[in-house]
C-alpha cells in the first residue's frame, strides 16, 4: 500500500455533515491516535461512534467507518470520519490527521489509486471523476450512467456489427474455396459503414447535449452602452438570487452569475461593450469581451428600440460571425414592434426588463433554443468525455476512409485495413481489444475447413 | 560418434531443420522411424493455400527446401485471391504424395554434412536440464550439443476409427511411446491434440460426368522466389467438387453413436478449423449440403483424396456416406478415414527461438509444438534449425519480428498465446498482411537468409538482379511523364480513367486505381518482366494504406522496445490479475509489446506492469 492520503470528502460549509476520507498503509494507525476508542481491533465495514480528541480534550463527536484492504473504494485500508460540519472544527481534525502522519491528497489522488489497484478501469474512473466534478443533478445522473456502461452496451453493438463484417471478409480470405459464406461486397461494406456513421453522429449530437448538462450552457449579453444590458441581467438573476454563485475566477472575470433553466446551470457573461477604443484598460475589457463571445453557446443581442439600428449595432453584429443568435429588442414599452431587415435571420424577442412575463418568455425562449425540456427529461446516455469524444471523431474520419475507398475500387483486403481500424478505435472507447474475439466470431458463424 | 545437431523426426519440419543445419555447415544427424516416410504427406498433398502459401515463400526466401520441392512435383497450382488484395494474394499447390518425399529425399542425400539414420528415439540424454544426445530403442546412445525434436503426431499417438481404438502413428506406422513420458518426467507440460483425415478412393471408381472440374491456373506459377516454373501448364491434374446432400447428412446423425468423436472416445482438442464431417452436419444443421472436393494425390493418378470429409465413422459407415453424394455412387475406398489423438509440447514453454525453456540445448518444431500444417512445419523446423546452429556458432539469436513474416506471427502466437487447439496460420492472425505480401517474400526476407549462409551465390545473384530491375523501373516510373495529348488521354479513356489535364508522373497515373502498369508499360512501349511490374506496382498502388500500415507498425515496436528485466518479481507487481500473473511467470516475455500479446492478459494488467516498471526500474 501506498502512504496514506487525506481529504475533506464533502465542500466544507454547505453541509452540516462533513466526511473526512484517510487511504493508505497507515490509515488506521494515525486514525486510532486521535480517536476515542481503540480502533485495531475492529471489523471492517463498521462504524464506530466515538470522539476525536488533541490530548484529553473532545474536538468533536463523530462517526468512524473502517474499510479494511482490499474491499474499499482504493483498495487500501480506508477511514472515513463523519462528523459535524463547520470549517473551524473540520480544520481542526485535518490538522491532527496531517500531524500525525498523513499527507494532503492530490486531487482526484482517491480515484488514481482505485484506478492503479485495479478498482476501477479506465473508463469507470473517468465516468467516477466526471461524478465527482459533477456541478448539476443532470450531470451527477449522466455519471452514473457512464459506470453503468450504458453508452459501452451501444459502442459494443457498433462494435459486434463491425467485427461481423471483419469476420465475414476473413472467411471470404481464408477459405476462398468455400461458398457456405455470403462473399462480403463493397454494397455490404457501404451499408453497414453508413448506418454506424448515422449511429455515431447520433452518439456525437447527444454528447453534445451530454456537455451542455456537464458543463451548463455560457450565454453573453452584448449591446452598444446603455442599451439595456444590466437590466436584462439582473431581471435574469434577480429571481434566482439563491444560486447566484461566487465562484468567479474559475471559468472567467466576467461571469455575472449562475441561473438554473430546467435542472441545466446556465451562466451569462456580461461584456464590457465592444467598441473602438484608445484606453488602454477598457481595450483590455474589449479582448475579454471578445473571448466571451468566442466561448459563448449563445449572444444576447441587446438592441434599442426607441433609438433604433445604428453603425454601432453594426459593428457589434459583425463580431458574432457563426455564433448562435437572440436578438433582444429592448425598451419596446415606448416602441411596439420595432424589427431590424438585417436582423430577420435570427431567433428574436421583444421585451423590456421591467416586465418580469416577458423575462419568463425569454427564458423559455433560450430553453427552446437549447431544447432543454428533452434534455434533462431524456435519460443522459450520452458521452461527455472528452476522450471518448475525440475518438468518436477519429471513427467518422475512418469512416470517410472506407467510404474513399469502396468509391475508389480499392480491393476488399485493403477496405478491410480502415474497416479493422474502425473497430480498434471503437474497442478504444470502451478500453478493450483483442483478437482472439474476431477469431471466436470466425469460428462460431461459419462452418469451414477440409 | 558425436554430432552439433541431431533431428528427431523426418516429417516437414524435420527435413528443413537438418537441412538448414547442414547447410550452415553444421554437422548433423536426421533420425527417423521409417525412410518411407520422409517428407510425408499423410493429409491432403496440398502445399498452400491462404497465408500457407505465402509461407512457404517466406521458407524459400529464407534458404528453406519446400517451395522450390513443390514447384518441381506439383499436379496443379492457382494463386487464391487474385481479386481481394495485393495483402492476401497466395498461392496453393496439389502436391504429389510420392514425387514430393522422393525429391525430398534426394536432396537430403545429396547434402553434405547430413547423415540420416533409420531408428526411433526412446529417451534423450539429458545432464543438468541440458539436452547433450539422443538413446534409440536399440539403446545405441548418439551424443550432440543440441537436439532438435520434430517428431509430427507420433508422440503416444492412437488411430480411431468408429469403436476402434490403437496405438499407431498415421497410416498405420509404429508411433513413439517411450518420449513423451519422458519428457513429462523431465519436466515438460504435455497437451493432448487431435486431428483427423478423411477417406482416399479409387480414381477409376469416380463418375467425373457428374461432379463439377476445378482447373488450375493458366499462367506458370512458382513459389520459389528464385527459379523460373518447370512444369507443363496444359498438363496439370484437375480438382473436382461434389456435395453431400440430405441423405448424407440423415445416415450421419443416425450413426453418431458409432463414430469416435461422438461416442466420447476422443479426449483431445481437435481443430476448428478443420472439422470432421460429422462435426459439420451436426454443428451447421440449417446447411442442406456442404461441399466436398475430390483431389489428385500422385502423378500416376490413381487414387483421389476426399476434401472436406474427414470422419471418424465405422468403415461401412465412411462406404455408404460416401455412396450417397454425385460422382460417387459406385465408389471403392481405398484408405479409410481416421482420427489420431497425440501429445504435443505446451509451446508457452518455448522461446522464441523454439528453444525449450526447462531444458536447454532442446529445440522442437512442427506438430509437436501444437501446430497443424506441412508449411507451419516447415517454418519451425527452419527457424529452429538457424537457431540451433546459431547456438553453436555463439551467434546472436534470429527471430522474425509479426511485421517482418507470417513465420514471425506463427512463432509470436505460439509461444505467447499458446494453443488449445492445432494452430493454423490464417491471414487474420497477421495484423500486417499488407506488408508480409506473396509478391515481396524474398525482398524481406533473403537479405537475412544470405547473412545466416542459407542463400548461395546463385540465389543471391538472382535476387539482386530482381532488387535492380525494381530500382530501374521505379526510377524510370519518377522521371517520366504522361502529357495531356489526345493519343494520352484516349489510352485513359479505353482504361476507364478521366482525362489529363496538366503534366504528370506515371507514378502519379498508377495511382489512379483502375490503370494497370503492364498495359501502361504496353502503351508506352516499354519492355519489363511482368512479376517485378507487378511488385513495383503494388507498393505505389497502395502507398496510402502501406504508410498506415507502417504506423501501426511503429506503434507495436515502440512496446517492443520497452523491454522488462530478467530479475522481475510479478509476485511484487501489485494488483495485476492472477491468471495474467500466472502466465507471465510461465511466459516470461522480454518486452511490453510481447507481453501485452499473451493470451489472458487484458490492457489493465499492463497498465500495472508498466506502472510497476516505472516506479522500480525507472524506465520509461
Amino acid at each position: 500500500m501506498e502512504d496514506t492520503i487525506v481529504a475533506v470528502a464533502t465542500t466544507i460549509g454547505k453541509s452540516s455533515i462533513n466526511v473526512i476520507r484517510l487511504s493508505g498503509k497507515d490509515a488506521i494507525s494515525i486514525a486510532n491516535k486521535i480517536f476515542s476508542r481503540d480502533i485495531t481491533k475492529f471489523k471492517s465495514h463498521t462504524i464506530n461512534y466515538g470522539y476525536i480528541l488533541e490530548g484529553n480534550e473532545k474536538v468533536d463527536e463523530v462517526f468512524l467507518s473502517i474499510f479494511l484492504s482490499p474491499k474499499s473504494f482504493t483498495m487500501e485500508d480506508v477511514i472515513e470520519i463523519s462528523m459535524h460540519g463547520g470549517p473551524t472544527s473540520v480544520n481542526k481534525v485535518m490538522e491532527l490527521l496531517l500531524s500525525n502522519g498523513a499527507r494532503m491528497a492530490e486531487p482526484g489522488e482517491f480515484l488514481k489509486r482505485a484506478f492503479l489497484n485495479g478498482r476501477i478501469d479506465l473508463t469507470q474512473a473517468e465516468a467516477v471523476s466526471d461524478l465527482i466534478n459533477a456541478q448539476t443533478e443532470g450531470s451527477r445522473k449522466m455519471a452514473l450512467k457512464g459506470i453503468d456502461k450504458t453508452i459501452y452496451n451501444v459502442i459494443n453493438g457498433l462494435k459486434e456489427k463491425v467485427l461481423s463484417l471483419i469476420a465475414n471478409i476473413e472467411v471470404n480470405i481464408d477459405y476462398p474455396e468455400y461458398e457456405d459464406a455470403v462473399v462480403v461486397t463493397k454494397e455490404m461494406i457501404n451499408d453497414t459503414n453508413k448506418e454506424i456513421k448515422n449511429k455515431i453522429e447520433e452518439l456525437l449530437n447527444n454528447s453534445k447535449k451530454g456537455l451542455l448538462v456537464k458543463n451548463g450552457l455560457k450565454i453573453v449579453i452584448v449591446g452598444k452602452p446603455n442599451v439595456g444590458k444590466s437590466s436584462i441581467l439582473n431581471a435574469l438573476l434577480n429571481e434566482n438570487k439563491a444560486i447566484v454563485t461566487d465562484i468567479k475566477g474559475t471559468t472567467r472575470d466576467i461571469i455575472e452569475g449562475s441561473l438554473m433553466l430546467e435542472g441545466i446551470k446556465i451562466d451569462i457573461l456580461d461584456t464590457a461593450g465592444i467598441r473602438k477604443t484608445t484606453d488602454v484598460v477598457e481595450s483590455i475589457g474589449v479582448e475579454r469581451s471578445i473571448e466571451a463571445i468566442n466561448d459563448a453557446d449563445l449572444v444576447l443581442f441587446v438592441v434599442d428600440s426607441n433609438e433604433g439600428w445604428n453603425n454601432e449595432d453594426k459593428e457589434i453584429l459583425a463580431k458574432l460571425s457563426n455564433k448562435e443568435i437572440l436578438v433582444i429588442y429592448n425598451k419596446n414599452d415606448l416602441k411596439e414592434n420595432y424589427n431590424v431587415k438585417e436582423l430577420d435571420k435570427y431567433n428574436n424577442i421583444s421585451l423590456s426588463s421591467f416586465d418580469n412575463d416577458k423575462i419568463e418568455k425569454l427564458k423559455k425562449k433560450i430553453t427552446e433554443i437549447f431544447d432543454l425540456n428533452n434534455i434533462t427529461k431524456s435519460n443522459y446516455a450520452y458521452i461527455s468525455n472528452a476522450r471518448q469524444i475525440s475518438l468518436l471523431n477519429k471513427c467518422l474520419e475512418i469512416i470517410d476512409d472506407i467510404d474513399q475507398a469502396i468509391k475508389n475500387e480499392y480491393e476488399i483486403d485493403l477496405i478491410e485495413i480502415d474497416v479493422k481500424r474502425l473497430w480498434e478505435c471503437l474497442s478504444d472507447i470502451t478500453g478493450e481489444s483483442s483478437n482472439e474475439d474476431l477469431l471466436n466470431e470466425i469460428f462460431s458463424k461459419f462452418c469451414l475447413g477440409k | 560418434m558425436e554430432y552439433d545437431v541431431i533431428v528427431v523426426g523426418g516429417g516437414h519440419a524435420g527435413c528443413e531443420a537438418s537441412l538448414a543445419c547442414a547447410r550452415m555447415g553444421i554437422k548433423t544427424l536426421l533420425i527417423t522411424t521409417n525412410f518411407k516416410n520422409i517428407a510425408d504427406m499423410p493429409c491432403n498433398p496440398s502445399i498452400g493455400g491462404s497465408a500457407k502459401g505465402i509461407v512457404v515463400r517466406e521458407i524459400d526466401a529464407l534458404g528453406g527446401e519446400m517451395g522450390y520441392c513443390t514447384d518441381r512435383t506439383l499436379l496443379q497450382i492457382k494463386m487464391l485471391n487474385v481479386k481481394k488484395g495485393p495483402g492476401v494474394r497466395s498461392l496453393r499447390a496439389q502436391g504429389c504424395k510420392v514425387n514430393y518425399p522422393k525429391q525430398m529425399l534426394k536432396t537430403l542425400n545429396e547434402t553434405p554434412n547430413l547423415d540420416l539414420k533409420e531408428s526411433t528415439v526412446k529417451e534423450l540424454i539429458i545432464d543438468n536440464k541440458t539436452a547433450k544426445g539422443i538413446i534409440t530403442e536399440e539403446n545405441e546412445k548418439i551424443n550432440s550439443k543440441i537436439v532438435i525434436l520434430t517428431t509430427g503426431t507420433y508422440l503416444n499417438s492412437d488411430i480411431m476409427c468408429g469403436h476402434e481404438k490403437y496405438k499407431g502413428g498415421p497410416h498405420g506406422e509404429k508411433n513413439s511411446m517411450f518420449l513423451s513420458p519422458f519428457l513429462e518426467k523431465n519436466g515438460i507440460k504435455l497437451i493432448r491434440l487431435k486431428t483427423g483425415t478423411p477417406p482416399r478412393i479409387l480414381k477409376e471408381s469416380i463418375n467425373f460426368d457428374e461432379v463439377q472440374i476445378e482447373l488450375g491456373d493458366k499462367e506458370p506459377l512458382t513459389f520459389s522466389n528464385f527459379y523460373d516454373a518447370t512444369y507443363d501448364i496444359d498438363k496439370q491434374y484437375p480438382c473436382y467438387l461434389t456435395y453431400t446432400n440430405k441423405e448424407t447428412h440423415k445416415i450421419i446423425m443416425d450413426n453418431l453413436d458409432k463414430c469416435a468423436l461422438y461416442s466420447g472416445m476422443i479426449k483431445g482438442v481437435g481443430p476448428r478449423y478443420c472439422p470432421s464431417i460429422e462435426d459439420k452436419v451436426v454443428k451447421f444443421n440449417d446447411k442442406e449440403r456442404h461441399q466436398i472436393f475430390l483431389e489428385p494425390e500422385r502423378s500416376d493418378d490413381i487414387e483421389y483424396y476426399v476434401g472436406g470429409f474427414s470422419t471418424t465413422m465405422p468403415h461401412d459407415i465412411q462406404e455408404k456416406l460416401l455412396k450417397t453424394m454425385e460422382g460417387l455412387h459406385n465408389v471403392k475406398i481405398t484408405k479409410y478415414g481416421y482420427a489420431i489423438e497425440y501429445d504435443a509440447i505446451d509451446p508457452l514453454q518455448l522461446n522464441l527461438t523454439l528453444e525449450n525453456k526447462i531444458i536447454s540445448n532442446l529445440f522442437t518444431a512442427g506438430q509437436i509444438n501444437g501446430t497443424s500444417g506441412y508449411e507451419e512445419a516447415a517454418a519451425q523446423g527452419l527457424i529452429a534449425g538457424i537457431n540451433a546452429s546459431l547456438k553453436i556458432k555463439n551467434k546472436e539469436p534470429f527471430i522474425l519480428k509479426r511485421n517482418e513474416a507470417y513465420i514471425g506471427v506463427l512463432i509470436d502466437d505460439l509461444i505467447n498465446k499458446g494453443i488449445t487447439e492445432p494452430y493454423r496460420l490464417l491471414t487474420s492472425r497477421a495484423e500486417f498482411r499488407l506488408l508480409l505480401r506473396h509478391d515481396n517474400a524474398s525482398i524481406r526476407l533473403t537479405e537475412y537468409g544470405r547473412k545466416i549462409g542459407l542463400i548461395n551465390d546463385e540465389k543471391y545473384n538472382i535476387y539482386l538482379n530482381i532488387l535492380n530491375e525494381m530500382n530501374k523501373l521505379n526510377i524510370y516510373l519518377d522521371n517520366n511523364y504522361l502529357t495531356p495529348t489526345a493519343d494520352t488521354n484516349r489510352f485513359l479513356e479505353e482504361n476507364g480513367s478521366s482525362q489529363l489535364y496538366g503534366k504528370t508522373s506515371l507514378k502519379n497515373i498508377l495511382k489512379r486505381p483502375e490503370i494497370e502498369i503492364t498495359k501502361l508499360l504496353k502503351y508506352l512501349n516499354q519492355d519489363y518482366n511482368s512479376r517485378i511490374a507487378d511488385m513495383v506496382q503494388t507498393e505505389i498502388k497502395y502507398e496510402g494504406y502501406i504508410n498506415k500500415t507502417n504506423q501501426e507498425v511503429e506503434k507495436m515496436l515502440k512496446l517492443e522496445s520497452k523491454k522488462i528485466p530478467n530479475d522481475i518479481d510479478y509476485e511484487k507487481v501489485p494488483n495485476i490479475a492472477t491468471e495474467a500473473k500466472q502466465k507471465f511467470i510461465k511466459v516470461k516475455p522480454l518486452t511490453i509489446g510481447q507481453a501485452s500479446r499473451i493470451s489472458g492478459v487484458n490492457p489493465s494488467d499492463i497498465t500495472m506492469l508498466l506502472v510497476y516498471l516505472k516506479k522500480e526500474y525507472n524506465n520509461e
